[in-house]
């Protein structure tokens, strides 16, 4: 259900501040929203109960359908629809179909996980995802809980703990 | 979390840099008006790139006549600079996504740059074996697709086919990869902007929020195109080589040639990236990002690289003496001593003995000489090409049909209009987004920035 988000969230100038930040309020059970940064910070993950991304196995199956594409309609062309001899071989010269076959492999497997990212992480050309702050794509990092969710109280006490050098509000519309 | 480094590792960020101090060097050549000196490249380029321009509709207009190619010698300068072009672009990927497998940390300086010139190398190679068909409007006919020629297929045996796939989708792979890289970037920019150019800069960020799981998604996009793109680049250059390889000339038909193009690929790809990044690094004010340490590892991969290349080159000579075939044995002493015998050691020279000077560290880590030597390499390579394709070809099994080739202004013409190609879209690439991976660098700030490594650091960890 789409609703309108009330978000409350602290910004920390240095990536240890934002874990240990995060630390205290799931150790006080507290609903995030969800983190912000200007570049991956390891060892979030684990803290945020983050699951490992299954990008990979979408690249697999997409890889699997270039490897088939290009085996079988090499095969049917070369077998089935028009068979031609080059130089005295077989019609279905299956080791010279290896190049062909990896190369659309790789071509489907890559393209095919590059739109499943932005798709599946809301994101396109023209797409434009309202953001917390401005100074998260440059030197701060965000910590943000939904109103609606967590207790605002417990939420601006563990800001101040961490030392959060900003703390804001921010409504975003559904 | 930060893993802990050598003390006496060398620092990658100098300038004791802040987060914020990187967005401000980083996006800054974006924000100012273009300076004297991007105008001084600019403006030839964008001559050259005219001059390349008209030679290439001469050539489509008048026909593959105003070249001067003949029966013999039917691949000259076209081919020698597709295979050349598509050399220089096999930096950027080893750069981005070998090095990234690698974990090496220095490749955060100029993986962006290396990458953008792939993909502007590769077009510039991919422009050659087009034209060269001669009828460019029925270039289509390259493509498998369900036609009312019959239908007519191309021929899926042949190293020419397998060239048309290994190229675009390298330059597809190439593409995403790098802009998949940029995005983040590009709402750095988008954030500090404000008007029309924050809402150009809103549509090509995606809606990038740098929330914490689409940078996990995003670092495992980029580990899984570099485990794709690695084994991809090593094929493409391979590919290339079975153009040569699988032909029965003497000369051409050896098995050495995969695993020697690749290292002669990536040898001219980083002398290329040094080139462009020695001058970069000093118009757009980046030489606390690109350090002298990001040279010295760029010279060690040419030295290795280059080292790989003579011993290849050393190892045909002998295989083709030791091989008891005189006609073998003919194509080698034609390329030594024939007609082309300059340009045979003109290569020897730059490619086997000019990098073994970077044994040296004092020249591993002196600009001028790694300027001077890169344009050499890069001459070198080219000359590679020229001696494997035209040498080889200008002695063919008839002496009456043996020929000699020199290029017509027209195949100039077109070289240098790449090159104009080339420069014009890497200035015009520095202008709209950050050539150095603004998020990366902040990334690895805390483990080889000047203040947390080195001898000159302040902060324990």
């Amino acid at each position: 259900m789409k609703r309108n988000k009330e978000i409350i969230f602290g910004l920390y100038g240095d990536e240890q501040d934002l874990l240990a930040a995060v630390k205290s309020a799931k150790d006080r059970n507290l609903e995030i929203y969800d983190v912000y940064s200007p570049f991956p910070v390891h060892g979030l993950d684990p803290l945020l109960g983050l699951r490992e991304s299954r990008l990979h196995i979408a690249g697999f199956l997409y890889g699997l359908t270039g490897a088939l594409i290009a085996f079988l309609g090499m095969s049917w062309v070369f077998t089935r629809d028009w068979p031609i001899i080059f130089g005295g071989k077989p019609y279905w010269s299956v080791p010279a179909f290896v190049p062909i076959v990896f190369e659309v492999t790789v071509l489907l497997s890559a393209i095919g996980m590059t739109i499943t990212f932005f798709v599946v992480s809301g994101m396109g050309f023209g797409v434009s995802n309202e953001t917390l702050h401005d100074s998260i794509t440059d030197d701060k990092f965000c910590l943000a809980f939904d109103k609606a969710e967590a207790d605002e109280a417990t939420v601006r006490q563990v800001l101040q703990e961490s030392n959060a050098e900003q703390v804001h509000e921010k409504m975003i519309k559904a | 979390m930060i893993a802990p480094v050598s003390k006496i590792r060398e620092p990658l960020v100098y300038g004791h840099k802040t987060y914020h101090q990187i967005t401000e060097d980083l996006v800054a050549p974006t924000e100012k008006a273009p300076s004297l000196s991007w105008m001084l490249v600019f403006i030839p380029a964008l001559v050259l790139l005219v001059f390349g321009v008209f030679s290439i509709y001469w050539t489509i207009y008048v026909g593959i006549g105003t070249w001067n190619l003949n029966k013999t010698i039917n691949w000259g300068w076209d081919i020698t600079n597709f295979v050349w072009w598509i050399g220089i672009g096999h930096a950027g990927t080893l750069i981005s996504a070998i090095l990234l497998l690698f974990r090496q940390k220095w490749r955060t300086g100029v993986n962006r740059a290396a990458e953008a010139m792939t993909i502007f190398a590769v077009m510039c190679a991919g422009l050659f074996p087009l034209i060269h068909m001669g009828r460019i409007w029925d270039a289509f006919y390259i493509m498998p697709y369900l036609n009312t020629r019959g239908p007519v297929w191309p021929n899926f045996n042949s190293p020419l086919l397998w060239d048309v796939f290994a190229i675009s989708t390298y330059l597809i792979v190439s593409l995403l990869f790098w802009y998949t890289g940029l995005v983040p970037d590009l709402a750095t920019i988008r954030d500090r902007s404000a008007g029309l150019r924050k809402k150009i800069y809103d549509f090509f960020s995606l809606g990038w929020t740098g929330a914490a799981k689409h940078w996990q998604r995003w670092e495992y996009l980029s580990l899984i195109l570099a485990g794709l793109a690695t084994p991809l680049v090593l094929s493409v250059h391979t590919i290339v080589s079975f153009d040569f390889a699988t032909s029965v000339i003497p000369g051409w038909h050896t098995t050495i040639f995969p695993p020697y193009f690749v290292a002669g690929a990536v040898f001219s790809g980083f002398a290329m990236v040094q080139t462009l990044m020695l001058i970069s690094r000093k118009v757009l004010n980046f030489e606390q990002y690109i350090t002298l340490n990001h040279i010295e590892s760029m010279n060690k991969v040419i030295l290795t690289t280059g080292s790989i290349v003579g011993v290849a080159y050393l190892t045909e000579l002998f295989i083709s003496w030791y091989s008891g075939y005189i006609y073998e044995q003919f194509a080698f002493f034609n390329r030594a001593l024939g007609p082309y015998w300059w340009a045979y050691f003109g290569m020897m020279f730059a490619n086997v003995v000019s990098p073994q000077f970077f044994w040296s560290g004092k020249i591993r880590r002196s600009v001028g000489w790694t300027f001077f030597l890169s344009i050499l390499i890069n001459i070198g390579m080219w000359f590679e090409r020229f001696v494997i394709i035209v040498s080889t070809l200008a002695r063919d099994f008839l002496p009456s049909s043996w020929s000699f080739y020199s290029p017509s202004w027209v195949e100039i013409g077109i070289y240098l209009g790449t090159f104009g190609l080339f420069f014009t879209m890497f200035l015009l690439f520095t202008r709209v987004a950050p050539v150095i991976a603004i998020a990366e660098v902040k990334h690895i700030l805390k483990t080889s920035g000047d203040q947390y490594v080195g001898k000159d650091a302040e902060i324990q960890h």
